[in-house]
C-alpha cells in the first residue's frame, strides 16, 4: 500500500467541493485569495452564483487563457481573470460597500487560526519581520453575514489551526460561521464549535485531539 | 475656454512640492500610472505622503519613485507583493513610514475627503491591531471604530479615455481607485490613453465628471507595469 493511501480526511479539492455544496443558488459570494478560489469550480450544475472581486467586479468568470490575459482584468489576488456576460466594474468605494453594506451573502476565506467562538485571524503571524500586509479581509469579515473558513486543520508542523483563543492578530472576533478542514466540517453556534461532519476515517475522538478548541458533537 | 488638456507631462507635475500627499490611482498594476509616477521622480519633490493600494514591484513605478527616497511615508493596504523589492527593504531598514489600513476603509477614507465628510464610522477592524488607539462608538449595539478623511494635495490617476472637460472613463478593474482619488485631491492629474471629442462620452457613461480633474495628459501607450517588471526595467 502506497503511502498516500493511508492518509484520511478529505484533498483540498474535496474540500473545495463540501463549500461549494453549501453555496446556494442566487448567492453573491466573495472568494478570498488561494484555497478559496478553487470553491467555483465545484458548484453543482443547475445553481448560479455571482462572484464579486473587490477590486471592482461583479461577474468574475474563469482564469483568462494563455494569451488572452488583460493586465487591466484582474482578480482580489491579482491574477488575469475574464468577467462574464452581465458583468458589472465599479470603484472600490462601491466595491466595499457591497460588502459593508450587507449585499455580499457569502464570503469563503482561508485562516491562520479560528477559535471556538469563530474569531479569525488570517491576515499576520505578528512576525515583526514580516511586512504587514491586511487587504480587504477586515471589510470583509465585518460586514458579510456569512464566513466560511476553509483551512488545513493543522499547520504543517502539526498545531492546530482550530484553537481555543487566537494567539495570531484578529482579522475579526466572532465572524465565522462554518469551517471546512480536510478533517470535518465545524460549525460555530453560540460561541461553540460542533461537529456537523466527519471526513471518511476521521473519528470524533481522533478529531477532539488534533484541535486546541474544545468540540462538541449532537 | 475650458481645455485641461497639458502639453507636456512635465508640465503636468511641475507644482507637486516637498512634502505634499500624494494619492496614486491602481491596483497592482492595473491602473497604476507609470507614466505619471516616473514623471514625479523626474520632478523630484521629497518628503512626499503616498495614497495607493499597495507599494511597487521592481524598480518601476511607484517602487521607483520609493527608491528614489522621495516618499517619506505610505498609506496603503497591502504593501507586500511577491515582486516587492524596494518598500520591504526600505521599511525594515526604517526609511519609510507605513500607515496600514484596511482596504475598504482605504476607500472609503478617501470618498469621504472627497464628499466633504471629515470622519465616520464602521465596524471594520474592531477587536483587532488596526483599531487601537482610534475612538469607538457603539450603533445598533455594535462596536465601531473613527475614521478620518484622507485629503491630498495631488492625485495621479490613470484613465482609458478623457475629453477636455475631464471627463473621464476607465477601463475594466483598472477604474479601482481612480474615480474616488480624482475627488479627493486639491489637484488631480490623469494620464489618459485616449482623447475624445467633447460629446463623444454619453453623459449617461461618464464614470468621473470633469468638476473633479484638473489637468489631463495624453499617454497613448502607456507601459504595462509587469513587462517592465519582468524585463528587470528601472527608472530612471
Amino acid at each position: 500500500m502506497k503511502l498516500a493511501d493511508k492518509k484520511i480526511g478529505w484533498s483540498v479539492n474535496e474540500m473545495a467541493q463540501k463549500v461549494a455544496m453549501d453555496i446556494y443558488d442566487g448567492a453573491y459570494v466573495n472568494l478570498g485569495i488561494g484555497m478559496p478560489e478553487l470553491v467555483a469550480g465545484y458548484i453543482p450544475e443547475g445553481r448560479e452564483v455571482i462572484y464579486h472581486t473587490e477590486n471592482g467586479l461583479l461577474g468574475m468568470g474563469k482564469i483568462a487563457e494563455p494569451g488572452m490575459e488583460d493586465p487591466e482584468l484582474v482578480n482580489a489576488g491579482k491574477k488575469y481573470v475574464t468577467a462574464i456576460p452581465g458583468a458589472a466594474y465599479f470603484n472600490h468605494a462601491e466595491s466595499f460597500a457591497m460588502i459593508r453594506g450587507g449585499h455580499i451573502n457569502i464570503c469563503v476565506l482561508g485562516a491562520y487560526q479560528v477559535s471556538e467562538e469563530g474569531d479569525l485571524a488570517n491576515w499576520s503571524t505578528g512576525n515583526p519581520d514580516d511586512i504587514p500586509a491586511v487587504g480587504g479581509a477586515m471589510d470583509l469579515v465585518a460586514g458579510v453575514e456569512t464566513i466560511f473558513v476553509i483551512t488545513k486543520h493543522c499547520t504543517k508542523s502539526g498545531e492546530s489551526k482550530i484553537v481555543k483563543q487566537c494567539t495570531y492578530p484578529l482579522t475579526g472576533k466572532s465572524v465565522v460561521s462554518r469551517i471546512y478542514s480536510d478533517l470535518a466540517i465545524l460549525e460555530v453556534i453560540n460561541k461553540r464549535l460542533f461537529v456537523k461532519e466527519l471526513a471518511p476515517g476521521v473519528t470524533f475522538e481522533y478529531l477532539q485531539k488534533k484541535s486546541d478548541a474544545r468540540l462538541y458533537m449532537d | 475656454m475650458i481645455n485641461k488638456i497639458v502639453k507636456s507631462i512635465e508640465v503636468a507635475v511641475a507644482d507637486v512640492f516637498d512634502g505634499a500627499t500624494v494619492m496614486i490611482s491602481g491596483f497592482g498594476e492595473a491602473g497604476s500610472p507609470v507614466e505619471l509616477i516616473h514623471a514625479l521622480v523626474d520632478n523630484g519633490a521629497k518628503n512626499l505622503t503616498i495614497v495607493s493600494n499597495n507599494a511597487g514591484s521592481g524598480n518601476v513605478g511607484l517602487a521607483a519613485l520609493i527608491e528614489n527616497r522621495q516618499v517619506r511615508k505610505i498609506i496603503c493596504s497591502f504593501p507586500r507583493t511577491a515582486i516587492s523589492v524596494v518598500f520591504p527593504e526600505m521599511y525594515r531598514s526604517g526609511k519609510i513610514e507605513l500607515e496600514l489600513v484596511p482596504q475598504g476603509t482605504l476607500a472609503e477614507r478617501i470618498r469621504a475627503a472627497g464628499a466633504g465628510i471629515s470622519a465616520f464610522y464602521t465596524q471594520t477592524s474592531v477587536d483587532t491591531p488596526l483599531a487601537e488607539g482610534k475612538e469607538k462608538r457603539d450603533f445598533d449595539n455594535k462596536t465601531h471604530v473613527l475614521e478620518h478623511a484622507i485629503k491630498a494635495d495631488f492625485s495621479l490617476v490613470k484613465c482609458l479615455g478623457a475629453d477636455k472637460y475631464g471627463n473621464l472613463i476607465y477601463n475594466k478593474t483598472a477604474r479601482n481607485f481612480g474615480p474616488i482619488m480624482c475627488m479627493a485631491a486639491k489637484t488631480t492629474i490623469v494620464q489618459a490613453k485616449n482623447i475624445l471629442d467633447v460629446g463623444e462620452i454619453d453623459p449617461e457613461c461618464v464614470i468621473t465628471p470633469g468638476i473633479f480633474v484638473k489637468r489631463v495628459v495624453i499617454i497613448t501607450n502607456p507601459a504595462d507595469e509587469s513587462k517592465l517588471v519582468a524585463e528587470k526595467r528601472r527608472y530612471p
